[in-house]
């Protein structure tokens, strides 16, 4: 069966996209997440779409979905590498994606992440500056 | 050139509608299109397939390469048998669904694409037609 693999780095799951999805898959892939995240307790989540050549409403909407279903999970969703293409194509269709975080690449995101646990102060504890 | 400047494609389950953008994406790079007309054209091409598929009961997508002069086209028709839509002003405002959808398929392609055009009544079917130029 036709399935995105989810990967564990530490507290957080990374997801990388690398076929044009058909609809199910887009809905498997949103369903493993929630379950994932519930069941690893994870903090956030990184999903990599720049390989995506095209998001559609669809997509779009598993998108955002999932970004609201971790938020209620206490996890964190980040959206990385969109083409410029694709945001342009998306406003345009008029979806804008609200509530969902974004950054510019997998580097920036993870460490969009890191923060955000930071400042929940769940985990990590700063030294005396 | 052999190459065919229409075919039709069917539209009969999701995979289709992945076959569907895929060819539509084939076809505007050959057509010489920028990247975001491309993508502009996949992503209405997704919205128009779906709809065919899950409210049409399945149809089909007819293309052809359109060249006026210099300028350089691509026109996609989506033709179901399904239902047909009796509230067409309804079925075009953004954010209203049917169905499941988040309600831009119709909406959002005809912001996408240069010409659009939609022929449908209750029990009749829907074709509509999408249009972008180079």
């Amino acid at each position: 069966m036709d399935r995105i693999p989810i990967l564990r780095m530490g507290e957080f799951l990374l997801v990388t996209i690398q076929v044009d999805m058909h609809d199910q898959l887009a809905m498997t892939l949103q369903d493993d997440l929630t379950a994932a995240v519930q069941r690893l307790g994870a903090k956030g989540v990184l999903i990599d779409i720049s390989a995506l050549e095209m998001v559609d409403s669809f997509i779009g909407r598993m998108i955002a979905n999932l970004s609201r279903m971790s938020r209620i999970l206490d996890a964190r969703t980040v959206v990385v590498g969109m083409r410029p293409a694709v945001a342009i194509t998306l406003v345009e269709l008029g979806l804008s994606l609200a509530g969902v975080d974004t950054a510019l690449d997998v580097e920036r995101g993870m460490r969009r992440l890191r923060d955000g646990v930071e400042k929940s102060g769940v985990s990590i504890v700063d030294a005396d500056e | 050139m052999s190459t065919p400047t229409n075919d039709v494609l069917p539209l009969r389950n999701e995979h289709d509608i992945v076959l569907a953008r895929q060819h539509v994406r084939r076809l505007t790079q050959e057509l010489g299109f920028g990247l975001v007309d491309q993508t502009k054209m996949v992503t209405a091409a997704s919205e128009l397939a779906r709809n065919a598929v899950i409210y049409g009961k399945g149809g089909v997508m007819r293309w052809e390469a359109l060249s006026d002069g210099a300028r350089r086209g691509l026109r996609l028709h989506f033709i179901d048998e399904g239902p047909g839509i009796t509230d067409l002003r309804l079925a075009l405002t953004d954010g209203w669904t049917s169905g499941s959808g988040m309600g831009l398929g119709l909406s959002g392609a005809k912001r996408l694409v240069n010409e659009f055009d939609i022929e449908t009544a209750a029990g009749q079917g829907t074709r509509v037609t999408v249009t972008r130029w180079k």
